[in-house]
């Protein structure tokens, strides 16, 4: 939508092997990205049909930003989520967003089930349906190769796959964005390998010049030296989200070992600092962004004696370090990278993956589930186990894989075990255990992230904890303006530099006219739609349980009381309830 | 002396393409990235190495000797002027070019350098610099 009149939306059918382009003026309001994705989701979502089902739409939006302005990197996909049954949102990075933007789509909606495995290659000229069934059963990295070979337009093109997860329907499967960059959360995978789309390959290099140049590159410009000049991106820049382990550490905030405790002893050695001294090779960066916040790291193992070594590159997050070093106790980088090797290969989420072996882990010493059944012993530190689980995950040699693969949520629901399992709003939890609005956040957003509405910041503002009401209130305004964020296409990164004033000015040199209140306006009304999609999909805010497991490990603000959770709770549901 | 484009530190490039939208928007007018007379490029894939294709700013540009139309013409101190409306599209210069770093755009007309240096002042790490070329040295 940078033609500020109209959204020009890709409709690929899978199952009739045909598309079209459709001009949908009426959705300009809506920006883009996820404000037109909620929006054409919606239009099409069957609440009675599972997520797995083909007629479930799977939506890509990019905002008016895109690519055209500093850190606009991200596209949305919005879909039915098959781990939580609900709201499905997911972003990724790098060359996605820029590829459907110069190929001159805004939105692509996708339906129906190809009757044998296919890839897409989606370019100005429109979409070609190519046999990947000698693709099927490859992992990402191999599946990106071949298509890299085998299909046009190198600089200018996105690879999107997913892995065997994908394909075998693992409910927390992962889509793999050239390489580095993921739809991870909520399943998108999954939902993909049940449409038997393997791949899409997005080609864009369409030239749109530029109406208004002088007024254009003056609010460029600003916002570059902003990203480069000032401090404001330094988090992102230097050490990464990996900075994250020490400081969370510190604070007592880290999960570790299926949340059993809030410190870890190893955080030294799989720190940021640890892992930038020990394995840092390069930094990459999504088209656009002159911040290069993408870590990679030299993964470096011996295989004989007599200095025999092999050695691949890797990216690594804090995320990845949470959920696949403290929160499974291993300590060492190596033994990390190896399983972010096997989730990057597998097409798995790191996050829910981690969170389902720790949990896993406590459950067979408890005796919940059997060693016999997993084929393989799972102990905290012990990086062999969780190895061989991970592809047991998605190769289910036993009736347990196939009840893990679908998640804690669905996994518990049969085996018991709940009171320990790391779930916020039937999502495998992020890695703060900072305090009340961290847990408040995760169950209340829309997808079930942190990432919906920062809860985890709010507890690290002193004083904030006495007042319920200000919690409430901050996480909804903080959601509301996250879904003017997430339309515009910018990478939430770089949420300090996209303050309300400067983004109307970027659109506003874009010939977009919108004030501010028309921003905060829109903000508040995706918040809403959403609410009422999940509603249609059954999810009812007064169902939600905490698992006991978040208040009997202590969190930065101490150990946390049920009543004063289910108080917030009550305060939050009671101003939704208001809204209506 | 006049400057000409130099990379200087390839291994420092992260592929944000910055330089890329600078040259569109600066020069051509395009939000695009692919038209931009500089190009980076992986070497296969984004776990390999990144490379630039940019003019190495020629004496007696060959490109500029080639074109018949004149839209291209020699630059003090090496490379070329543009002048874009007097391009004819005809691709001699595509041709000349000895780094093969003339492309045509959708239009037909040739993306070429034109050593003005604005890709540079957008590189976060200093990849592309405006030096005095080797021959001045």
């Amino acid at each position: 939508m940078l033609d500020a009149n109209t959204v020009r939306v890709l409709y690929i059918d899978l199952g009739r092997r045909e598309w079209r382009v459709d001009e949908r003026p009426e959705l300009a309001r809506y920006l883009g990205g996820v404000g037109v994705a909620a929006k054409l989701f919606t239009e099409g979502l069957v609440p009675d049909a599972e997520a797995s089902a083909p007629e479930q739409p799977v939506v890509l939006g990019i905002g008016p930003l895109t690519t055209v302005f500093p850190l606009a990197t991200k596209t949305a996909a919005v879909f039915r989520s098959p781990l939580t049954g609900e709201w499905g949102e997911s972003y990724a990075g790098m060359r996605l967003a820029m590829a459907l933007r110069f190929a001159g789509y805004d939105a692509v909606y996708l339906t129906g089930r190809a009757q044998r495995p296919v890839y897409l290659v989606v370019d100005r000229d429109g979409v070609s349906f190519k046999d990947a069934r000698g693709l099927w059963g490859l992992d990402c990295e191999e599946t990106g190769r071949c298509l890299r070979e085998w299909e046009q337009g190198r600089g200018f093109r996105s690879i999107v796959r997913i892995g065997p997860a994908g394909e075998r329907g693992v409910a927390f499967a992962g889509v793999n964005v050239d390489t580095v960059r993921h739809f991870g959360r909520l399943g998108l995978g999954a939902v993909m390998g049940a449409k038997n789309l393997k791949a899409m390959v997005v080609h864009g290099e369409k030239s749109i010049p530029i109406p208004d140049r002088r007024a254009y590159r003056a609010v460029y410009e600003e916002i570059h030296a902003r990203a480069v000049d000032t401090e404001v991106m330094e988090k992102y820049h230097g050490l990464g989200t990996a900075g994250n382990v020490l400081s969370l550490n510190a604070m007592g905030a880290l999960p570790t070992r299926n949340l059993r405790e809030n410190r870890f002893e190893g955080a030294e050695r799989i720190s940021g600092e640890a892992f930038a001294q020990k394995t840092l090779i390069r930094k990459l960066a999504c088209p656009g962004c002159p911040v290069g916040c993408i870590h990679v790291g030299l993964y470096r193992r011996s295989f004989a004696e007599g200095h025999e070594y092999e050695s691949i590159t890797l990216a690594y997050d804090y995320e990845l370090i949470y959920a696949l070093g403290s929160f499974l106790g291993l300590s060492e980088p190596g033994d990390v990278y190896a399983l972010i090797e096997a989730v990057e290969a597998l097409g798995l989420d790191a996050i829910s993956s981690g969170v389902v072996l720790g949990w896993a882990t406590e459950a067979l010493e408890k005796g919940l589930i059997h060693t016999a059944d997993l084929g393989a012993e799972l102990r905290f530190g012990d990086l062999d186990g969780y190895l061989a689980a991970l592809h047991g995950l998605v190769e289910q040699p036993t009736p347990l894989y196939a009840v893990l693969a679908r998640g804690l949520h669905r996994a518990t629901a049969e085996l018991g075990g709940r009171d320990f399992a790391c779930l916020l709003g039937n999502n495998e939890m992020a890695g703060y255990h900072t305090g009340y609005a961290f847990i408040l956040g995760q169950t209340v957003g829309a997808r079930h992230s942190h990432l919906c509405n920062a809860g985890y910041a709010l507890d690290q503002e002193p004083g904030l904890g006495e007042d319920p009401e200000g919690v409430v209130d901050r996480l909804i305004a903080e959601e509301e303006w996250r879904n003017v964020l997430n339309s515009l296409g910018v990478c939430l990164f770089a949420r300090n530099i996209y303050d309300p004033p400067t983004v109307v000015r970027t659109l506003n040199a874009l010939g977009v006219p919108a004030g501010a209140e028309d921003l905060a306006q829109l903000g508040a009304e995706i918040f809403d739609l959403k609410l009422a999609a999940k509603k249609r999909m059954g999810f009812d805010l007064s169902h939600v349980t905490v698992p006991r497991r978040y208040f009997e490990t202590s969190t930065l603000q101490g150990t946390l009381r049920e009543d004063v959770l289910g108080d917030l709770l009550s305060r939050y549901r009671a101003r939704i309830a208001a809204r209506a | 002396m006049p400057k000409v484009l130099t990379v200087k530190h390839m291994a420092r490039c992260i592929a944000c393409y910055s330089c890329m939208l600078a040259c569109a928007r600066a020069v051509y007018g395009d939000y695009s990235p692919s038209h931009s007379a500089v190009q980076i490029r992986t070497r296969g894939g984004l776990q390999s190495k990144l490379a630039a294709d940019v003019c190495i700013g020629c004496r007696d540009a060959p490109c500029a000797a080639a074109c018949q139309a004149g839209a291209l013409l020699p630059r003090p101190g090496g490379g070329v002027r543009f002048v874009r409306n007097k391009c004819s599209g005809c691709g001699a210069c595509v041709e000349a070019c000895v780094v093969r770093a003339i492309r045509l755009d959708t239009d037909g007309r040739a993306i070429v350098c034109i050593q003005c240096g604005t890709c540079t002042r957008f590189c976060p790490h200093d990849v592309l610099v405006m030096e005095e070329s080797a021959a001045d040295a």
